[in-house]
């Protein structure tokens, strides 16, 4: 399975990347959300980006799902350009979005109902919901799941469709700092056992550090990749090292630098 | 008082106890006030006229006594009686009050105002043609909500989802659905040669207004993360449809079922009391042309039960349809 999902996993080139939304005090201009960002992920890699709010992080992720056109510029998937959403790109939000009137199960399968292959795939919700820990949840309602456990809930149904790139919009966000850490750990594991090529979107800088092999910083108005920062620490990752530390000092001075600029 | 004893659970359970009996005591003691207060009134009366309504307060007070003694052994009957018997004993006090003012002092001019013994009376002696009404107005009833959901859903989700037939049909929905639907009688008559389909058909129109509305909002305001999740996950538009909108737009669509059953009650008696030959529209203002009051409020109280039953029926199927949204864990 790990095998396949490996071979699956494919790289996302973002090559000179543009988007502009009508400015919404004045209408007759565009105000340049995104403008000229390039980028690319190898198979399988775990790549963060951080930025203050409004640099368009979001926007970014959107585009990359699908979810809105580009004005210009390239996105593709190994060699096929992304034109529209599919189960191919999958996305978390920070608001974990789970279907209310769904039981946790058909929350879960909710992806293999939407592609029509729901009779074949049966035994990889369990699968999935064993991966989460949600199994003695299967017939609960999202509104009696915590905080944490609604958004593993999310991670999975997104993981069910086997997509060749996770993209993860502040998923851990919304949780109190304890849960958090415990949630990335999770990430991390779901991660290292399917090998999915993750973008996660975050503006917590230890979290990305933490978990990532690179953290591409963002800069506002209008949105560019400022600098990108390889991290070469082994994992597991201690939050308190030297080296930690001082990438997470480094990381700072770029940002206070960047916000005055 | 019931704040203050919550407060201070120790001192409660020795007058709780007290406070049960008194509870299971009202009801049979509300009835044999009410029995006796009517026997003083209705000395002149004839006999005949009251006998069903002394026997009515002779079972009630026997079956109240019953449930007492059994309640020890039922905790599902003990409770139910605790949450009831407060209401029915002032029902059957609101009787006895209504026989004073009516049979009593004659308060109220008298034809138009009968006592309860004769409305009984009526609807004991009625009860064929009242069961035969009560049946009509169902079959009636249902055919036109049926159909009005029907074409109410249909058309809510057509204009919450897509924005042409939104701007198309919004206008037509703004201008034609707040005419009251009995406001279309005389044309109505005119166009069909049945009153029974006409009238159908107007309580059609009268629920699928509300139910349209209420559909398209819900619809309209499915959250977009729910429908771009969705995306993502490979939904197509059959499913971002029947999977997403709709479900998400349930609780909106009952409100507008609700709505819409309040209308048609109102459209089924109109309807019946001016155009179609059956149903308990139709049997009040006949038992009026008749002066004969007792068979109107006979039929007034079948209306009130018939109505509320239904009503509570639309109730049962939110609660089951709607488990998710609640707080409680039912399955």
């Amino acid at each position: 399975m790990v095998a396949v999902a490996e071979a699956e996993a494919c790289s996302l080139i973002v090559r000179d990347l543009r988007k502009s939304f009508p400015a919404p005090d004045d209408p007759f201009s565009r105000r340049q959300v995104l403008d000229g960002v390039s980028f690319s992920l190898a198979a399988g890699e775990l790549v963060s980006l951080i930025g203050p709010s409004g640099c368009g992080k979001s926007t970014l992720l959107r585009l990359i799902a699908g979810l809105e056109p580009s004005d210009a510029g390239d996105l593709l998937v190994g060699s096929d350009p992304i034109t529209a959403p599919n189960a191919e790109r999958g996305l978390v939000f920070q608001d974990p979005n789970l279907f209310p009137w769904l039981t946790v199960r058909r929350n879960i399968q909710a992806g293999l109902v939407a592609r029509g292959v729901l009779r074949e795939k049966k035994e990889e919700v369990d699968e999935f919901m064993r991966l989460v820990g949600l199994e003695i949840f299967a017939n609960v309602y999202p509104h009696h799941l915590s905080g944490g456990m609604a958004q593993r809930a999310a991670l999975a149904r997104a993981l069910i469709n086997h997509p060749k790139v996770l993209l993860l919009d502040e998923p851990l966000g919304a949780l109190d700092a304890f849960t958090r850490m415990r949630m990335q750990d999770e990430v991390l594991r779901l991660w290292q056992a399917r090998r999915t090529t993750m973008l996660l979107v975050t503006h917590d800088i230890d979290e990305a550090i933490y978990m990532s092999d690179r953290i591409m910083i963002m800069t506002p108005r209008p949105g560019r990749i400022a600098r990108t920062i390889p991290i070469a620490l082994a994992r597991p990752r201690q939050r308190s090292s030297e080296d930690f530390l001082r990438l997470r000092s480094d990381i700072l001075n770029f940002l206070h630098f960047a916000g005055k600029a | 008082m019931e704040a203050q004893e919550d407060l201070i659970p120790t001192t409660v359970a020795e007058p709780a106890s007290v406070l049960r009996w008194r509870t299971m005591l009202a009801v049979p003691g509300a009835a044999a006030a009410t029995f006796g207060v009517h026997l003083l009134i209705a000395k002149s009366e004839p006999p005949l006229e009251s006998h069903s309504y002394r026997l009515l307060f002779g079972e009630v007070i026997a079956v109240s006594i019953v449930l007492a003694l059994m309640r020890r052994f039922f905790p599902r009957l003990r409770q139910w009686m605790a949450r009831m018997w407060p209401v029915f004993t002032a029902a059957i006090l609101f009787l006895c009050v209504w026989d004073v003012i009516t049979l009593g002092f004659r308060l109220l001019p008298l034809p138009y105002f009968p006592g309860p013994s004769s409305v009984l009376r009526s609807l004991i002696n009625d009860r064929v043609l009242l069961l035969d009404s009560t049946w009509h107005s169902l079959v009636l009833l249902l055919s036109g909500y049926t159909v009005g959901v029907i074409a109410g859903l249909i058309s809510g989700i057509c204009i919450g989802w897509s924005s042409p037939i939104r701007y198309w049909g919004m206008p037509i929905l703004k201008v034609v659905g707040p005419i009251p639907a009995t406001a279309w009688i005389p044309l109505a008559m005119v166009l069909s040669p049945s009153a029974i389909v006409s009238s159908a058909a107007l309580i059609a129109l009268a629920v699928w207004f509300p139910v349209t509305m209420l559909t398209a909002s819900g619809i309209s305001n499915t959250r977009a993360s729910y429908l771009d999740v969705a995306r993502t996950l490979g939904a197509g538009r059959g499913y971002l449809i029947f999977r997403v909108a709709i479900p998400a737009a349930i609780p909106n669509i009952f409100i507008g079922l609700f709505m819409g059953l309040g209308a048609s009650f109102l459209t089924l008696v109109v309807a019946e009391s001016v155009g179609v030959k059956s149903g308990l529209g139709w049997y009040v203002s006949w038992a009026q042309g008749w002066a004969e009051y007792a068979k109107v409020f006979a039929a007034l109280i079948i209306m009130a039960a018939f109505f509320s039953t239904i009503m509570t029926l639309l109730f049962k199927v939110r609660d089951r349809v709607l488990v998710w949204q609640k707080g409680v864990i039912k399955w």
